[in-house]
């Protein structure tokens, strides 16, 4: 452990740590640019110049290990004056357009400015300036404003692993590029907005929106995928404008996929914002109470047997255990919230989380992918794995179609047949399990909503067994959701009750006329043609699929606009927090519910969110343990049985569009574009 | 960036290449094969008549199994990579602190007159490029021209024009001093090593 | 002034042949085995006692830039990186002995590799200098069928091989770390350093990177011992050396003198004297480009090493020799080594990227007088903001020659200043 003088303070840091970091420690800031704790050190900005005693020149702090004895004087004159240097000759190229600059107010070059730049410009010649570029749809490039301090091509190299970014040219001419003309070909695209520490790389969508000051900033969680990665929701008025990720190094790090970030203009569009009630075939406008009391009407005149309830991928805990409540009260067995037919087993919680947890990834030393890609399913995770592959060796196995990954994999195949094959050891890539510390696996929901899932999680637990996955202290078995509410419902037992049909069941019941009546909470995902002539009570957000079939619309809260509780993929439970307000009638979900009730005449034991959040702890104690993951306990889970010898198929084929919120996004459509459907080549005469 | 109107649609190395490639990237340790993507663009660029298109970016970048992006910022950091078509015959005159004091501005003159063309610019029959360039490390024979491999030294506006005269007839002017010295000894002779071996 | 016996680079000005045979007459290849022989403790502890400091401008000891290699050849090889990307303006002494002596590189480089234990050695050669590097090759390839290099070299039981790796345009490249960028075929950016290539150099390894003039001496020195090579020059600045005399002279030419020779004998003796007489003499450059120009009142004196070119704070640096007679326009002059600096810039770092295009733009104005007078002292510092805020030591390549114009030459800039003024009233 070296030992120097900061400032005058004497710090013990572990070796290999900057001086940099040294002083980070001890609340000493030094400015900087190019740094980044997340990224490979450039040392090129050299604004956080510093004093070492016995060095001849200013050293760099951010690339200077500390040594032993290291005298380091921060802000001293000189420090001052080196620093006032540099900032002048980064601001002589610099545009002096702030005033029409997105980043400005939350930039960090105009920050360090006030406190290193001169009063007025010395620099009489004329500014260089450089053509906008085109990095594709989300990512606006002015690179005038550049100050080459190359975080993008780095994180473009080395987090997302997409390395279509360089420094083209030399000297004053040295410009961050494609070098063709092409969009930055990633699903975290959106990080380099963050990570620009100047007005270079901006949203496109958010473009010329709002000023940082006007803005209302709510952290909350996002529910676009299933991680639950952390995110604070920037509102004007009633709108969210935009979402940035958060930092929650179990989590997300500081990253956030591109949908989380730039579906959010479907927010504004499609909603519903008022009750409708269907009449001759049309919708038309309605009361709450008209609405209400028909729904009231339908669920008591319908037989429980004949009655159904479907929870969708981005419902809430809270309204999840509510309309359990009412179904319970309804005696309705017909539950399920598994819309894509995952055949998860709901009776073992291990069975269904992503027990190794994100963070673990990096502990671990061996991956197979089962019918799962990250990539798409959760781009942040699968730039986790990129992280520990990237660290030292780490063998990964895809049994699955090929894909187009950010980390070195070995294809073993794509029949699911093979996992019995390594289960048993059969397959060679079980010796590569056998012979790791930390095996895991993640298992996506493409195997498990096949016809024969059951099978397929039963030869899974298997395998994890066989090949050393389960151990003291290490799960490797896990399973990659991608609905946010998936993981939530589960636990609260959003799952067919003894002689319920599950939601292959309700649709051939709905289809066959045995089915009646169907609850419809936020369930978007399903294949409406097969609700037949069902009287179906849709309640949600958005004008997607379900509505549309709806004979009565109640409508709900997106995630920004509740107080709602969310399990993320690895049994994480978090709290999303209301950012905007519903818009028009619409209401917070299980308050719609917990209304609907008392029109019926049940009486439900809460009356507000304090109440609400009880009643989930009474169903699952698990939910008053906020932020963090309870490890699960092993047990039995799946159906033995035979595995079909079919390809195995992955569960998310448009990454941009996965739901109601993405499909109303004008912004997710044009990433299909240029991104899935390729409609829109982007070539280098554009821009 | 934009490229030039005459980009070729493919390239590939011929066979002369392809064992030269090898040879190069053998030169390299195990796994190290990266470090020839500098030679291996200058064989594309021989190839193509001194100009680098970037399908020989790209097809270099696939010979050795690089990103497209890592090739293209070697071939546009290094100067001696033409990203534009060049004459039969790459005219590049050094203007540096030596060269100047001693008259490269006569030299680049000179060079202007007798092509009809200005720095940067290609005769219409394709044979000349004339260009200036920094410190071609000759200074003691200044000024210096290179044309194509070969240095042209100790130039005057008469030298240079004869030379240039000679290459358009087709002749193949001795490269070296124009004024008769020898190497880089004093001109009249060395002060020094004037003995036997 | 030296003598003949006691020059090393008999064939500087190619008046023999640069193979083999004559590599052999002139003496090299002789007995190096026997100096492999004495073990590479010995042969580092007599380059430093030699006391040679590395010719290609920095002049850090030859010898203990060696010992700095790890003892012990751990999990990675040692590799020799040779720099031979001579770009330095003025400077043209690498390029003479890679063209006509060849083969005292190459057995230099078996020695220095097998000082440091490599196998390998990597020598960088401007990518300008197609004929010399065609020479060098055929040395290496001479020697490798000769079984000097190659495996079991000259019989040492050390395998050794020697490869030219060409650049391609990039003066930043003569810069050892952006040299080892650009050998794994990346951009020519420098590095951060720590760590230094003796810890992590080319591909990761312990690396030693040289001179080619302070390799081609080695072989040398070691035939002729220690002390016969620090006999030559003042203390702490032995030896001889390659001078490159341009410019203003009337005889331009390279030379190999003893260190410390007083510049203006050198100039006299070797260049034919300063056009139109010593007392037409503005300034000389007495290093490279780098260095800050020396009025005529230092030149007369000046002797030229390390020392005594820093005491009048200027360097010896490549030990290029740019002579300036009263013609010159000796703004002009420093504003277009400004652009080349602005040219040559890797533009990894904010001061140098920066800093040179400004420095370059107010040069041209000084040039021309379209200036204020103040402006003089802001470029002034300007220069300052670059110096020692850089990567990499082009930074202080780029503020140098201005400082030391502006030391030397500001009532010339205030002059074409205030004439300009007139003019425009």
């Amino acid at each position: 452990m070296p030992k120097l003088t900061i400032d005058g303070i004497e710090i013990d840091v572990a070796p290999g740590t900057t001086i940099l970091q040294a002083a980070e420690t001890l609340g000493i800031e030094i400015p900087r640019f190019c740094y980044h704790e997340r990224l490979s050190i450039a040392g090129n900005c050299r604004m956080c110049l510093v004093e070492v005693e016995k060095a001849p020149k200013p050293v760099a702090s951010c690339a200077m290990p500390v040594g032993e004895g290291m005298v380091v004087r921060t802000s001293t004159a000189n420090v001052l004056k080196a620093r006032k240097g540099v900032m002048e000759l980064i601001l002589i190229n610099h545009p002096l357009d702030c005033p029409i600059c997105d980043q400005g107010g939350e930039c960090d070059l105009q920050d360090q400015a006030v406190a290193y730049g001169r009063d007025r410009g010395r620099f009489a010649e004329i500014k260089n300036a450089l053509k906008k570029k085109d990095f594709g749809p989300l990512v606006k490039a002015e690179m005038t404003r550049c100050i080459t301090c190359t975080r993008c091509v780095r994180f473009t190299t080395e987090v997302a692993g997409v390395p279509d970014l360089g420094g083209i040219g030399r000297g004053e001419h040295l410009e961050i590029d494609t070098y063709v003309g092409k969009a930055i070909g990633t699903e975290l695209s959106g990080c380099l907005i963050d990570l620009c520490p100047v007005g270079a790389l901006t949203s496109a969508p958010y473009a010329f929106k709002a000023r940082p000051w006007e803005l209302k900033k709510t952290e909350t969680i996002d529910c676009l995928d299933a991680l639950g990665s952390n995110i604070r929701a920037d509102s004007r008025g009633n709108e969210v404008l935009r979402v940035m990720p958060r930092n929650n190094d179990d989590i997300n790090e500081e990253w956030l996929g591109d949908k989380s970030r730039f579906a959010v203009d479907g927010l504004m569009r499609g909603r519903l914002d008022r009750p409708y009630i269907r009449e001759n075939g049309h919708l038309r406008e309605a009361s709450w109470t008209e609405a209400l009391n028909l729904a009231a009407s339908k669920l008591k005149s319908t037989p429980a047997a004949a009655m159904a309830a479907i929870a969708g991928d981005l419902a809430d805990c809270e309204s999840i255990a509510a309309l359990k409540d009412l179904m319970t009260d309804l005696k309705v067995a017909s539950l399920d919230c598994r819309q894509d037919f995952a055949q998860i087993d709901p009776s073992c919680r291990a069975g269904y989380l992503f027990n190794a947890t994100i963070a673990g990834i990096e502990q671990a030393d061996a991956l197979l992918l089962i019918g799962a890609n990250p990539r798409k399913e959760a781009p942040v995770l699968n730039a986790r794995i990129r992280k520990r592959s990237l660290k030292s060796n780490f063998p990964v196995g895809v049994i699955g179609p090929k894909m187009d990954q950010i980390f070195k994999y070995e294809h073993l195949g794509d029949s699911a047949a093979l996992i019995e094959d390594i289960a048993s050891g059969k397959h060679p890539f079980a010796g590569v399990l056998k012979a790791a510390k930390k095996p895991m696996l993640i298992l996506g929901m493409g195997a498990l909503s096949r016809h024969d899932g059951s099978a397929i999680l039963a030869a899974a637990r298997k395998l994890a067994e066989s090949c050393g996955m389960i151990a003291d202290g290490w799960n490797g078995f896990s399973v990659l959701h991608t609905a946010a509410a998936r993981v939530g419902a589960l636990d609260l037992g959003f799952v067919p009750e003894r002689g319920g049909r599950d939601v292959k069941g309700i649709l051939d019941g709905a289809s066959k006329g045995d089915v009646k009546l169907v609850y419809l909470l936020g369930a978007d995902e399903i294949d409406v043609s097969r609700l037949g002539s069902a009287f179906v009570i849709y309640q949600g957000h958005h004008g997607d699929v379900g509505a549309a079939r709806a004979d009565i619309i109640l409508p709900g809260a997106a995630y920004t606009e509740k107080n709602a509780t969310y399990v993320n993929t690895e049994g994480r439970v978090q709290q999303a927090k209301l950012a905007v307000f519903p818009p028009g009638q619409a209401r917070e979900d299980w308050r719609i519910i917990r209304a609907l009730a008392d029109v019926i005449g049940i009486h439900m034991p809460y009356d507000n969110l304090s109440q609400m959040r009880a009643r989930l702890c009474d169903i699952n104690p698990l939910f008053a343990k906020q932020d963090v993951v309870t490890p699960a306990a092993w047990g039995a889970f799946g159906t033995p049985g035979p595995v079909a010898d079919e390809p195995l198929k992955t569960a998310v084929a448009n990454y941009y569009m996965t739901d109601a919120i993405g499909r109303a996004s004008p912004t997710m459509a044009v990433c299909v574009e240029t991104f899935v459907s390729g409609a829109k080549p982007r070539t280098g005469t554009h821009g | 960036m934009s490229f030039h109107r005459e980009e070729p649609k493919d390239f590939a190395f011929d066979a002369d290449n392809i064992a030269k490639a090898k040879a190069i990237v053998a030169k390299y340790p195990e796994g190290k094969s990266r470090s020839a993507v500098m030679p291996l663009l200058d064989l594309a660029q021989r190839q193509l008549g001194g100009w680098l298109p970037r399908v020989a970016m790209d097809y270099v970048a696939n010979y050795l199994s690089l990103e497209p992006i890592k090739v293209y910022e070697v071939a546009n950091f290094y100067t001696m990579y033409n990203k534009k078509p060049v004459g039969r015959h790459h005219v590049q005159v050094c203007t540096n602190l030596p060269c100047w004091l001693r008259g490269s501005d006569q030299v680049v003159s000179a060079c202007k007159k007798t092509l009809g063309i200005g720095v940067g610019e290609t005769t219409p029959d394709g044979m000349f490029t004339l260009s200036e360039v920094e410190c071609a490390g000759a200074c003691v024979n200044a000024p210096v021209a290179a044309i194509n491999d070969d240095y042209f030294e100790d130039l005057d506006e008469a030298s240079i024009t004869r030379v240039l005269e000679a290459i358009k007839k087709g002749e193949k002017p001795k490269h070296g001093p124009q004024n008769g010295r020898m190497n880089s000894a004093p001109i009249g002779g060395p002060t020094t090593l004037k003995g036997e071996g | 002034m030296l003598s003949d016996k006691d020059r090393i680079f008999t064939n500087l000005y190619g008046q023999h042949d640069f193979g083999l045979q004559g590599a052999k007459a002139r003496g090299d290849w002789d007995g190096t085995k026997d100096i492999l022989a004495k073990g590479r403790e010995w042969i580092i502890n007599e380059v430093k006692s030699s006391g040679l400091r590395g010719r290609g401008g920095a002049g850090f000891s030859t010898g203990v830039k060696w010992s700095f290699m790890p003892k012990e050849v751990g999990a990675r090889p040692h590799f020799l990186v040779v720099n031979a990307d001579e770009g330095e303006p003025g400077t043209c002494k690498d390029r003479e002995i890679l063209r006509h002596d060849p083969h005292k590189l190459v057995e230099g480089c078996l020695i220095a590799g097998y000082a440091v234990q490599a196998h390998a050695a990597y020598i960088y050669v401007r990518g300008e200098f197609y004929n010399e590097a065609m020479n060098l090759q055929a040395a290496i390839d001479q020697a490798r069928e000769a079984g000097l290099i190659g495996k079991n070299a000259c019989g040492s039981g050390w395998d050794f091989e020697v490869y030219i790796h060409r650049g391609m345009g990039a003066y930043v490249c003569g810069e050892e770390s952006a040299l080892i960028e650009s050998i794994e075929g990346k951009k020519g950016q420098p590095r951060l350093k720590p760590p230094f290539p003796a810890g992590v150099g080319l591909y990761g390894c312990p690396t030693t990177v040289n001179n080619v003039e302070s390799i081609a001496v080695v072989a040398t020195i070691l035939r002729r011992g220690a002390s016969w090579f620090s006999g030559f020059g003042r203390p702490n600045n032995a030896g001889t050396k390659l001078f490159c005399i341009s410019g203003h002279v009337n005889k331009p030419c390279n030379v190999e003198e003893s260190m410390s020779i007083p510049l203006r004998e050198l100039i006299e003796k070797h260049a034919g004297g300063v056009r139109g007489g010593w007392d037409n003499l503005l300034g000389v450059i007495p290093g490279g480009s780098s260095v800050p120009v020396l009025t005529k009142d230092i030149c007369d004196n000046v002797l030229m090493d390390f020392d005594a070119l820093r005491e009048v704070r200027s360097g010896l640096g490549t030990a290029a020799v740019i002579v300036m007679d009263k013609s010159t326009d000796i703004v002009k002059a420093i504003a277009r080594l400004s652009y080349f600096y602005k040219h040559e810039s890797c533009g990894q770092c904010t001061p140098c990227r920066e800093g040179t295009g400004w420095m370059w733009r107010m040069m041209e104005r000084m040039v021309s007088g379209d200036a204020e007078i103040e402006e003089i002292d802001m470029l002034e510092e300007v220069t300052r903001q670059v110096e020692g805020h850089t990567i990499c030591a082009l930074g202080d390549a780029a503020a140098w020659p201005i400082q030391g114009l502006i030391r030397s030459f500001r009532p010339e800039m205030e002059r074409r200043i205030l004439a300009r003024r007139s003019a425009r009233l």
